[in-house]
């Protein structure tokens, strides 16, 4: 008896071990359904849950209770609450961020992610689409190609996704037509044409009764194209099939002790094999690859999707964000390249503002430095734009503080995509994908000068500095920067006062009051600035400068310690009383727009070196305050 | 000597999901200051800890493993924790709500939903703080729940810990925004993209040791509110009508053994265990009282900073 239990046990293990081994070879597909609202996509994949079998008996009977409280679809059971897992999804019946789930056919396993359809949470659809192999586009067959079918063919186009199915979904709805379906068909092949898809491939069916979903339907028999769930399981995966060149970006330098320096990462394409030579792409080194380093045991060779540690023969610095990479097949390493960019925050991106830009292992502050164009969702027309807002997706030329090694994103998408994080806030507000370096930035090199910043200071007996004076218009900025410069000129200093309204007559009189034009404006004001000090002036600059983001960035523009921000603070009220130019009164009445502290924000600073509080005291005083300071800071004295 | 010669090309599913969670705890020791793992002891925590020991080999993981103690785990739970600590020669901080012991929270008297915010919700954020950790691995896994389907794998936290659903951060490709102000911080699942299955198929592959509950023996549970609770102390009282039996079962999860139910099974082998799965239907979850206290409840704990 035992004996015979024991042999039964044997032979299930054995079955469970043949079933894995099999599970093991099956390939992994990873799609996402995107398309506009009540398309049908989250019923969809609760659909292929269910009929796939991945539902189970304690999921089901909950969402048979689920399907009674908020359910949309009477007494049949709602499959969309499978999948809209966040509270206000269930109670508002829409999917807000994208979900993740999991399933398996005999023939191979899929990750889908169900992706929101409403405009406002493109974001989210976006990070569903940028790890899938495949996107399923939904459209209602009663109301054929929308606006948000349009943006996200687009989107998935961008991000890469070589193939998409057009799912004609609720085609009972239309009683199953044929001539509707294919001119839904025909729309979106015209639109979707020249966004260089591999395949495009509609499909009519009914995800809330099944209808060619994962069994080809009996109610349409003009239709002899595959079911959706067949063709998933037979779309070709296209990644690997190509040998690129070898590309691996440096994550984490790993030092135990001393006679080990790993440079740990995942492959991003290509492969390396121990002994083989590879180039630090930042500065050129060459080396060879000593030993590849795994748990478990050294490694003979490493390919695409790897992660693991490698040793070089050579002691040569490299660091994270560099990259290792083919001698024979280099990545491109610039400081201005041109990409495609999808915006995600409510505050649009402007020419000229300071980014965060942040590749798989690298960053750099970022500007944009040119928006080429924005694509116009409807036409796929590139439109002439000042700013890109929420949603929308444009071309732009990007300059970095230090340059960056990549790939074309159409080349690779590990090396060529990157986000964009606003410094303030550090939301991630848009994602690029590379599509050239620019030449100049491999044309102009920086001119080595023989006299240098610092002997021009020394000949000037000082010290150059920066003083940003930023409050609201009439707070005293000027008038306090004004009779400082006459005490530091009176002490036999170089200065030079920017002043807002006088450059604005001047440098920067093409520029309004728009947000966009207030950035330009601050970072020309901000170079010259540089320039200035670089020549060893002390720099008086007296600009409302309302944006936290510029005055960082012209922070960063200037030497470590150079920079002095002086934050004027004098309330609106008193600023309003005071109102020096008549500006308030015509601004309350509505007669100038954009004016700050009235219909246009002011960013009042959170670490501004020195804080003058304005009310109640004479400028002297606030003048003495500021000497006081750079004394105290070392920035008065004769050298 | 070189290894593991061919085996790896081309990559299966498991080598891929192996390294996308190698890099992401490589992202986290590249980009924190003060890092910490979530340490449950059951099998997703042996599986993140064994990834943990893949992705800095030769040196240890650079961070401390963190167990929040209800004081209700099972015994066998903390007997395994200690001797993994001290195998791997590990840096084990276990953190229990003094408060809450002081108290007397527990789940018999104050309910699950009580005693888990107390004894873990909050025990996790007094930890969080008192060490002040910028970044804390989590083995939640998307299958598991609808809310977790949703989360992303670097999940924001707000200085009180709070998860804010609708309100996300892009997380495109590989590329992570580690970005915090003070007091904030990020919860990491290097297991977001692992199905149960997988967990099964790695533990079976690499050999990894996870606690003996899982494999099924004769233990003593009584029947309380349709599940079989284990009577791992005497702090356990019957109610009226309640007794004792020796049965073969085993645990599909683990957690405070009042809450935890055990399924009748006679599966001793990881083998056993995958072919019971496979035929299940019930989902892993269901022998967890915590879930069902209310509907929406794990979005609930979770906003309130639960892991």
């Amino acid at each position: 008896m035992q004996q015979h239990l024991k042999i039964e046990k044997d032979d299930e293990a054995a079955d469970v071990r043949d079933y894995l081994a099999l599970q093991e070879q099956k390939t992994l597909l990873r799609f996402l359904t995107c398309g506009s609202v009540d398309d049908g996509k989250s019923t969809l994949i609760g659909r292929l849950l269910y009929d796939t079998r991945l539902i189970f008996e304690d999921q089901l009977s909950a969402l048979e209770r689920d399907s009674r409280r908020h359910g949309t679809t009477g007494d049949d059971i709602d499959f969309a609450l499978l999948v809209d897992g966040l509270e206000a999804e269930r109670e508002q019946g829409i999917t807000i961020d994208v979900a993740y789930r999991f399933f398996a056919t005999p023939k191979r396993k899929f990750v889908v992610a169900d992706t929101p359809g409403h405009e406002q949470y493109t974001r989210n659809m976006a990070t569903g689409a940028s790890t899938a192999d495949a996107a399923v586009v939904l459209v209602d067959a009663r109301q054929g190609v929308l606006r948000q079918t349009r943006r996200h063919t687009i989107i998935v186009s961008l991000l890469g996704i070589r193939h998409v199915v057009l799912a004609v979904n609720k085609i009972d709805l239309v009683e199953f037509d044929r001539a509707t379906f294919e001119r839904i068909a025909a729309e979106y092949r015209a639109f979707a044409e020249g966004l260089g898809f591999r395949t495009i491939m509609p499909i009519p069916l009914s995800a809330r009764y099944g209808d060619n979903v994962t069994q080809p339907s009996e109610r349409m028999d003009w239709y002899e194209g595959p079911a959706l769930l067949g063709y998933l399981e037979s779309l070709p995966l296209d990644d690997e099939a190509k040998e690129r060149p070898f590309r691996f970006p440096i994550q984490y330098v790993n030092r135990p002790d001393l006679d080990f320096r790993g440079f740990a990462g995942t492959v991003a394409s290509g492969s390396v094999s121990r002994g083989d030579p590879v180039v630090i792409a930042k500065s050129g080194k060459a080396s060879r690859v000593s030993r590849i380093v795994a748990y478990g045991g050294d490694l003979e060779r490493a390919t695409e999707g790897q992660a693991v540690t490698l040793l070089l023969e050579d002691d040569i610095e490299a660091s994270r964000g560099n990259m290792l990479v083919a001698p024979d097949a280099r990545p491109q390493v610039a400081d201005q390249f041109t990409a495609d960019i999808v915006w995600f925050d409510e505050h649009a991106l402007l020419p000229g503002r300071s980014y965060l830009l942040r590749t798989e292992t690298d960053q750099a502050n970022a500007t944009v430095t040119e928006l080429k164009y924005r694509i116009e969702i409807n036409s796929l027309a590139h439109e002439a734009a000042k700013s890109l807002e929420m949603n929308e997706v444009g071309v732009c030329n990007l300059s970095l503080q230090a340059p960056i090694a990549f790939d074309a994103f159409a080349e690779n998408r590990a090396t060529g995509s990157f986000v964009l994080i606003d410094r303030r806030t550090n939301a991630t507000v848009g994602a690029g994908m590379i599509l050239h370096g620019l030449r100049r930035a491999e044309n102009i090199h920086w001119q080595a000068l023989d006299v240098d910043r610092a002997a021009r200071a020394a000949l000037k007996l000082q010290r150059p500095a920066v003083l940003w004076f930023t409050g609201l218009s009439g707070s005293g900025k000027s008038t306090i920067a004004n009779l400082l410069e006459k005490k530091l000129h009176a002490a036999g200093r170089h200065t030079y006062i920017l002043d807002g309204d006088n450059v604005r007559h001047g440098l920067n009189r093409d520029l309004g009051f728009t947000e966009e034009d207030r950035v330009e404006n601050i970072r020309r004001v901000a170079e010259v600035a540089r320039l200035m000090a670089d020549a060893g002036l002390i720099v008086l600059v007296s600009f409302i400068s309302p944006f936290r983001a510029e005055r960082q960035m012209a922070r960063e523009l200037m030497k470590e310690g150079e920079f002095v921000e002086i934050f004027v603070d004098t309330p609106f009220e008193e600023c309003a009383r005071r109102d020096p130019k008549g500006l308030y009164k015509r601004a309350l009445g509505g007669e100038i727009k954009n004016f700050t502290g009235v219909d246009s924000p002011y960013e009042a600073p959170e670490g501004a070196e020195i804080h003058l509080r304005t009310e109640g005291r004479a400028p002297e005083e606030m003048v003495e305050a500021v000497e006081e300071w750079l004394s105290g800071h070392g920035l008065d004295d004769g050298r | 000597m070189p290894q593991n010669l061919a085996r790896r090309v081309p990559l299966t599913h498991l080598d891929r999901l192996e390294a996308e969670s190698i890099h992401i705890f490589r992202e986290v020791a590249a980009n924190f200051s003060r890092p910490v793992m979530l340490y449950s002891i059951g099998k997703d925590s042996s599986v993140l800890l064994h990834l943990a020991m893949k992705a800095f080999y030769p040196a240890k993981p650079p961070f401390p493993l963190l167990h929040v103690d209800t004081t209700w785990k099972f015994r066998e739970m903390i007997a395994f924790r200690d001797r993994i600590a001290e195998e791997f020669g590990l840096n084990l901080i276990v953190h229990v709500n003094e408060e809450g012991v002081r108290d007397r929270v527990n789940p018999f008297d104050h309910g699950s939903n009580f005693h888990t915010y107390v004894m873990k919700t909050v025990a996790l954020r007094q930890a969080l703080d008192k060490y002040r950790f910028d970044a804390a691995f989590g083995g939640a896994r998307r299958d598991e729940e609808k809310s977790r389907a949703k989360e992303r794998i670097f999940s924001f936290r707000n200085a009180a810990h709070a998860w804010d659903p609708k309100n996300q951060r892009p997380e495109m490709w590989r590329i992570y925004n580690t970005r915090i102000s003070a007091g904030e911080s990020i919860r990491v699942f290097p297991l977001s993209n692992w199905t149960e299955l997988d967990i099964w198929q790695y533990v079976l592959r690499e050999d990894i040791p996870i606690v003996p509950l899982y494999f099924a023996k004769r233990r003593p549970v009584v029947e309380r509110d349709g599940m079989l609770i284990m009577v791992d102390d005497d702090r356990m009282k019957l109610r009226d009508g309640e007794k004792v039996e020796e049965r073969m079962v085993r645990f599909r999860t683990l957690g405070c053994y009042p809450l935890t139910g055990a399924i009748e099974s006679d599966a001793d082998s990881l083998e056993a265990i995958v072919g019971e799965m496979l035929t299940a239907r019930t989902s892993e979850r269901q022998g967890r009282l915590i879930d069902k206290d209310e509907s929406g409840s794990m979005e609930k704990k979770k906003r309130e900073g639960y892991f």
